[in-house]
């Protein structure tokens, strides 16, 4: 939700600006460290997949995803950006967190930590990405976002796009997350009906419901 | 050059702030404990009434060994600490105390945003302190807060979310240019319903069960000493007077004040702060501690529906009066 968003907000913003000033040539300081800080979150989210140590993963994510907000801080789109630090670095790494450390954490590397998968992931994955920077440059070729004129990534811009130009993606995602949370509470529901273990599941009941 | 001088001076002015204001309200927290439980409290460092005490305590930590468990994941655990406290100082940067551009570090656009999003990163440094210990203690501290952020952070976005909608912004400078006394009873529920949650999140009594020193030994903190210990607790101390400030200028005026609003605003708001500084210790002192299911349920059954009961009042009465 958040890259469409941001997508949205620099296609609808930034359309205006010509692009014949500009050349890949003559980098300004900006352009070099948006390129800078996507190698390090490149690094990092490829040490997050590759790394034999669970909980370092989980923090490796961390320092992708903050790469990915100052990537989007650097977009100027700066309300994108705290989005992504409070929904994906403050609550889905700490979920994430939590899980490993309540299954198992341990520290040090975990041989068994290799998935069987990996081969086919890494197909999919170098596929969504080709996909998507295919579509990204393609989309974007010749928009330059003014970094002197008026804010193009503020709140305001940000919010007066997606409620005019994308309203109904928008309230599609909103009725797919209800959907989620709806299900969620169905399925745990259902454990606690099916399993007669009494207090036990009762708990992992709630715990799921957390 | 002069831009340089002006960002280098707002840094130095908040980097200050953040090294005392934390320290003071630690003092004032021996005091009160002490006057409430009827004691004396520290009273011999620096001569009159212990005010050196905390400068000796942090000469004492600076002396202890600095330990790292042979277990422990060497790097992650050295690094918690700096993960703990930097994103409180990223925050004191954008809490205006006054108005105009002079009294705020930076003024940014999505203030509560900023906010909000770094001081739920504060946390991580709290999971990877428990983790990294390799200590059956620590990790459970670190469970207790990972499920207490899950917790709290719902109702505090809600709470905030309110106050955006009342003034129209999500700025922290803008709320305040946009706020009326009559703010204060309107979004009185969520004022509290916020600090509430926010005390969660400091793992403050009457939530401590994370640190929880009678039953898992200070949680996540059981294996550190030294310095790193006193950055942790630093950062428990700047996360009170971040709160108070954020809870006086989301909910209660800030820098306006009966009089003086010009030239004095600055005052409304440290006094602001300290009375609720004061509320928290005088919490701390007065409530024992609830279980963690007891925390989860306050914050499923209460806060969350108080505070979109409250995000229901402000859109009506934001229709109504427009």
């Amino acid at each position: 939700m958040t890259l469409a968003a941001a997508a949205g907000t620099a296609a609808h913003a930034t359309t205006t600006t010509a692009a014949e000033t500009h050349g890949f040539l003559s980098p300004t300081g900006v352009e070099i460290a948006f390129l800078l800080v996507g190698l390090v979150t490149l690094g990092a989210a490829i040490i997050t997949v590759t790394t034999r140590q669970l909980v370092h993963a989980a923090l490796w994510l961390v320092v992708a995803l903050g790469g990915l907000a100052v990537e989007y801080l650097l977009l100027t789109a700066e309300f994108i950006a705290w989005v992504q630090v409070l929904i994906y670095v403050g609550s889905v790494v700490v979920l994430l967190l939590f899980g490993l450390m309540l299954t198992r954490a341990p520290i040090g590397r975990s041989p068994d930590a290799d998935s069987g998968n990996r081969w086919v992931a890494l197909a999919v994955s170098v596929v969504a990405a080709a996909a998507l920077v295919w579509v990204v440059a393609d989309a974007f070729r010749t928009t330059w976002i003014d970094l002197d004129g008026a804010p193009s990534g503020s709140t305001e811009v940000t919010g007066a796009s997606l409620f005019q130009h994308w309203v109904l993606p928008f309230e599609a995602l909103s009725v797919l997350l209800l959907a989620a949370l709806v299900g969620a509470i169905v399925l745990s529901r259902k454990a606690k009906d099916g399993a007669a273990t009494g207090a036990r599941a009762t708990r992992r009941d709630s715990e799921g419901v957390r | 050059m002069n831009d340089v001088l002006d960002v280098a001076l707002r840094l130095l002015v908040v980097f200050v702030v953040f090294l005392t204001f934390p320290l003071i309200v630690g003092q004032t927290e021996h005091k009160v404990m002490a006057h409430m439980q009827g004691r004396l409290g520290p009273m011999y460092a620096g001569g009159f009434h212990g005010w050196a005490q905390l400068i000796a305590d942090g000469v004492k930590f600076a002396q202890k060994e600095d330990v790292v468990p042979a277990g422990a994941d060497r790097r992650i655990f050295q690094l918690a600490p700096a993960v703990a406290l930097l994103p409180y100082l990223l925050v004191l940067l954008a809490i205006p105390i006054g108005p105009g551009e002079g009294a705020v570090g930076q003024v940014l656009d999505a203030g509560v945003f900023f906010v909000l999003a770094v001081m739920g990163v504060g946390v991580l440094g709290s999971l990877m302190a428990g983790w990294a210990s390799a200590n059956k203690f620590s990790l459970l501290g670190g469970l207790r807060t990972a499920a207490q952020l899950l917790a709290y952070e719902l109702p505090m976005l809600l709470t905030a979310a309110s106050v955006a909608m009342a003034a129209g912004t999500v700025s922290l400078v803008g709320i305040l240019d946009a706020f009326e006394w009559w703010w204060v009873p309107w979004q009185i529920t969520g004022a509290l319903v916020f600090f509430v949650a926010g005390l969660a999140e400091l793992q403050r009594p009457p939530f401590d069960m994370p640190v929880a020193d009678s039953e898992i030994i200070f949680g996540a903190y059981t294996e550190y000493t030294g310095l790193r210990f006193a950055l942790f607790l630093l950062a428990e101390y700047a996360g009170i007077v971040i709160l108070c400030g954020l809870t006086t200028v989301l909910f209660l005026g800030g820098w306006h004040g009966p009089w003086g609003a010009d030239g004095l605003g600055w005052i409304w708001t440290l006094l602001k702060t300290a009375v609720l500084a004061f509320v928290v210790i005088w919490l701390r002192v007065t409530y024992p501690r609830l279980r963690e299911d007891q925390l989860q349920k306050l914050s499923w059954t209460l806060l969350v529906p108080l505070s979109l009961a409250q995000i229901a009042l402000t859109g009506i009465v934001k229709v109504v009066i427009r």
